[in-house]
């Protein structure tokens, strides 16, 4: 069985299908696309993964160590320890705090320091912030932070940010990494740039990433496999050759007669 | 051991400094009968406002019942004292208002605090108008509207003093670690926290009754001085009043609110003779404060010793660059 | 069976003044997100000045009470000019807080004007008693009634039919569209708290006369209970109001009937607290979720 599954994925709002009988899988350690005109519906499709919509119809399994578990009904903070990480379209770092301190809430939940030990710092409450501190610190080297631990998040400039994001959501230890447009709002160089980085995560952290882009040079550039909703339809699914070349795709974004 | 620094050992220092100060002026006289009152009742503020700030300025969760909590603390210590007139009496009393205090927040908490924003403020007021509705109705225990009186005096300054260390140190060491942290990155951005794998309703939940456990310790103090508790000491007036404090001190400074408790203490011996101007005066300076500086007067910073320790070591790291 | 009649007759009078108050909260929630915790001291302001019109300047009930929505409406609108409209983009907590100065400075400043004392309110209605089939209705009670549904059927007539009312839903629904469509979102604003405020105003000068006694804190526990009344209904909708606050209103008296005058308030409050659990967009409304 793949890591995820997802067979018939509904989510209605009202008369509306947001999102109609979708599927996908997802394997270990592979780069996939989600691609789609505006409207599509690929936020909602990562918002229904996520757990912060319950779907209408569905189902969605994730299978870790052999174990299988449905992610329906399940609280946002339940997935995200099960090992789903993600950023959001719109950047939504904790702004008021730091670099370090954003990612640091990102380890949190990885790293069980309780309340009691919290309020009389036990030894194991400084144990286990150091041991946080350091890992957090060299996940932020990784990505060329590590200069700016002390800045507020809301200072660094906007490509920092968008980076800055990507650490958080890893430093949740992800098994799948959801990248909500990453490159909005970046120059061919920053686009660049990303491109590499996406291919230096799935490198070092072995872990899936799910790309939404609008940026195709980029998806088709890092992607293995694509995934292409229209009107909260699967329309097509395959390697970027094949989504190049699909004459319903072509149609989608370009409009047909 | 960790715990033995630089930073912790000038917090004690600046403890004891404080102590001595205020040891001072009682000796000699300065602060006299009259003024005593006001210690107290900025002491008492000092733990009220820090604790409500825990609850608003660190957890995002917009309480106005904090004065419910005080109510509960207050009555549970003013009945075990008049029982037991000891200094036992009083830390027994004390404890049974935590207790009591912390399992109303937990139980109206978990419902209550997955409402946002101004659902949850007018849901926490009727919280805290159900509670002091209830003790006006046990007439058996609580005497009703005549209130409870003779309740012994055994909270001087110092206990209370000692109290203030006590809940600030739990509250700091709090906020400064790992679940802190998860509290705050809540107020920062809910769902942001939600997708970092933080359960925002535990931590929620834990702010909440950390609150209202620091209330009803304040409540606890405040009968055990003034002797004398009514229901209609603890109304929504009494919530407003430290919302003030807390708002004046900047939401999210714990520093703030202890420095507001203070400034807006000695503010009030001098405003006393204005009367009832004076809570014209209380309310025009709220809406300004709203109007012109909503972060208070601190916002969200906080007077260190290691911020101090900081910037005297980089005047000195400069010092020592030379050119560069 | 009788006495359950009454006491549904004396609970819609109640009910008709929580309803009045009510309007005006979920009319400025709708708007502007906002709960305006002075709204009930506006109301309490309209008793006032009600009562100053009648003793001092001897006008009788219908000067008395336009005067009253006049001056409230005015009030209101400068309220909204100076305190709640720099806020507008502030969070939440913040311009609540500023509601909640804004309550305190009216409750204070009337304490500080006319001293904190409870007055009589001026019978200045025929105090007759109109009996059929063992009820008791008082003319105090037929004219509360008919004010209120008057006042009703008027805000109707002027959400549903007028163009300002149109703007006002349109605020509602979405502020910033409305603002791209021309219209005056700052007029549309002010218009709101003027009709909620007069309102409010009227139902001061009602209490006045139904309750006969008036005091400046009389708006806190009556601006609560119409807030919840207006959540009970679903907040932001103006049937849900009027449905609220007769609901309120009749609940109270009933259990204040059957003995628990002193627990009247309680179960109000827990009613909000049900309410906010189980069903928060109220009774007539519906869910909304937030976009990520």
């Amino acid at each position: 069985m793949s890591l995820l599954e997802v067979k018939q994925l509904t989510k209605n709002f009202g008369g509306l299908s947001a999102v109609s009988m979708v599927n996908m899988q997802l394997e270990d350690n592979e780069l996939v696309g989600l691609i789609g005109p505006n409207g599509a519906g690929k936020t909602t499709l990562f918002n229904l993964l996520t757990g912060v919509y319950e779907p209408t119809e569905g189902v969605i399994d994730l299978e870790v160590d052999g174990k299988k578990t449905s992610l329906i009904k399940q609280k946002t903070y339940t997935i995200t320890s099960m090992g789903l990480g993600r950023t959001f379209q719109n950047i939504r770092l904790f702004k008021d705090l730091t670099v370090l301190d954003n990612v640091l809430i990102g380890m949190h939940e990885k790293n069980k320091v309780g309340t009691v030990a919290s309020i009389f710092r036990t030894p194991a409450y400084y144990t286990a912030e150091e041991k946080m501190r350091n890992e957090a610190i060299e996940l932020l080297a990784l990505f060329n932070l590590e200069m700016k631990v002390e800045e507020l998040a809301k200072n660094l400039p906007y490509g920092e940010q968008r980076r800055l994001e990507i650490v958080r959501a890893l430093a949740t230890k992800p098994k799948i990494l959801f990248l909500d447009e990453p490159a909005a709002g970046m120059n061919p160089q920053e686009t660049a740039n990303l491109t590499s980085l996406i291919r230096q995560i799935q490198k070092d952290f072995k872990i899936t990433i799910l790309l939404i882009e609008h940026d195709m040079s980029l998806v088709m550039d890092v992607c293995e496999r694509i995934y292409v909703l229209e009107y909260g339809r699967m329309i097509a699914h395959g390697t970027p050759e094949e989504i190049k070349t699909n004459e319903a795709v072509i149609k989608a974004y370009l409009g047909g007669e | 051991m960790k715990q033995f620094n630089k930073k912790n050992l000038g917090w004690l220092i600046f403890i004891a400094a404080v102590y001595i100060i205020i040891q001072i002026g009682t000796s000699t006289g300065i602060i006299n009968a009259f003024y005593e009152i006001t210690l107290m009742t900025i002491l008492i503020n000092v733990i009220l406002a820090t604790g409500l700030n825990l609850i608003i300025g660190f957890s995002g969760q917009f309480s106005l019942g904090h004065a419910g909590f005080m109510a509960i603390g207050a009555y549970c210590t003013g009945i075990v004292s008049i029982k037991y007139p000891t200094m036992l009496g009083l830390m027994g009393g004390i404890l049974l208002g935590i207790a009591i205090a912390s399992l109303v927040a937990l139980l109206v908490g978990i419902p209550t605090l997955r409402l946002k924003g101004d659902y949850l403020a007018i849901a926490t007021l009727g919280v805290a108008e159900i509670i002091r509705i209830v003790i006006l109705n046990m007439n058996d225990i609580t005497n009703g509207a005549a209130g409870l009186s003779g309740i012994p005096f055994i909270a001087n300054w110092q206990i209370t003093f000692a109290f203030i260390v006590i809940s600030l140190i739990v509250i700091i060491n709090y906020i400064k670690s790992s679940p802190g942290r998860a509290t705050i990155s809540i107020r920062e951005d809910e769902i942001a926290a939600e997708s970092m794998g933080i359960n925002t309703t535990k931590y929620k939940i834990i702010a909440f009754v950390l609150g209202a456990a620091s209330a009803a310790i304040a409540g606890g103090l405040h009968a055990s001085y003034f002797s004398v508790i009514r229901p209609a000491d603890f109304t929504f007036m009494k919530s407003v009043d430290i919302l003030i404090i807390v708002v004046f001190g900047g939401l999210g400074s714990m520093t703030g609110s202890v420095v507001a408790a203070i400034v807006l203490g000695i503010l009030n011996i001098y405003l006393q003779p204005f009367g009832q101007l004076r809570m014209i005066i209380y309310s025009i300076a709220l809406v300004a404060i709203m109007v012109f500086r909503p972060s208070g007067l601190l916002g969200t910073k906080e007077f260190t010793i290691s911020g101090l320790l900081d910037r005297k070591n980089k005047k000195n790291s400069v010092k020592e660059g030379g050119a560069e | 069976m009788e006495a359950f009649l009454q006491q549904l007759i004396n609970g819609l009078s109640l009910g008709s003044i929580y309803a009045l108050i009510a309007l005006g909260y979920t009319m400025v929630y709708g708007i502007i997100k906002l709960i305006n915790f002075a709204h009930g001291d506006i109301y309490m302001v309209g008793a006032f000045v009600g009562y100053t019109a009648i003793n001092s300047f001897n006008f009788s009930f219908f000067p008395a009470l336009i005067l009253s929505m006049v001056f409230c409406a005015i009030l209101g609108v400068a309220i909204e000019r100076i305190a709640y409209k720099p806020l507008r983009n502030a969070t939440r907590v913040a311009a609540l807080i500023t509601a909640i100065g804004m309550s305190y400075l009216l409750q204070n400043g009337m304490i500080y004007l006319v001293g904190s004392e409870t007055r009589a309110f001026p019978q200045v209605i025929q105090n007759k008693v109109y009996e059929f089939f063992g009820l008791q209705v008082s003319q105090t009670q037929v004219m509360i009634f008919a004010t209120t549904i008057i006042l009703m059927l008027a805000l109707q007539l002027i959400v549903q039919k007028t163009k300002m009312g149109k703007a006002m839903r349109a605020v509602s629904t979405d502020a910033d569209a409305a603002r791209l469509m021309g219209i005056n979102v700052d007029n549309v604003i002010s218009f709101t708290f003027a009709l909620g405020s007069s309102l409010a105003g009227a139902a001061g000068v009602l209490v006045g006369l139904y309750y006969n006694s008036i005091e400046p804190m009389m708006g806190y526990a009556p601006g609560l209970k119409a807030f919840i009344a207006a959540v009970l209904g679903g907040i932001g909708i103006i049937p849900g109001a009027m449905f609220g606050g007769f609901a309120i209103g009749i609940i109270e008296t009933l259990v204040s009937g059957y003995g628990g005058s002193l627990i009247k308030d309680a179960v109000v409050y827990l009613i909000l607290i049900v309410i906010l659990i189980f069903k928060p967009s109220g009774l007539l409304g519906k869910n909304v979720k937030e976009k990520v």
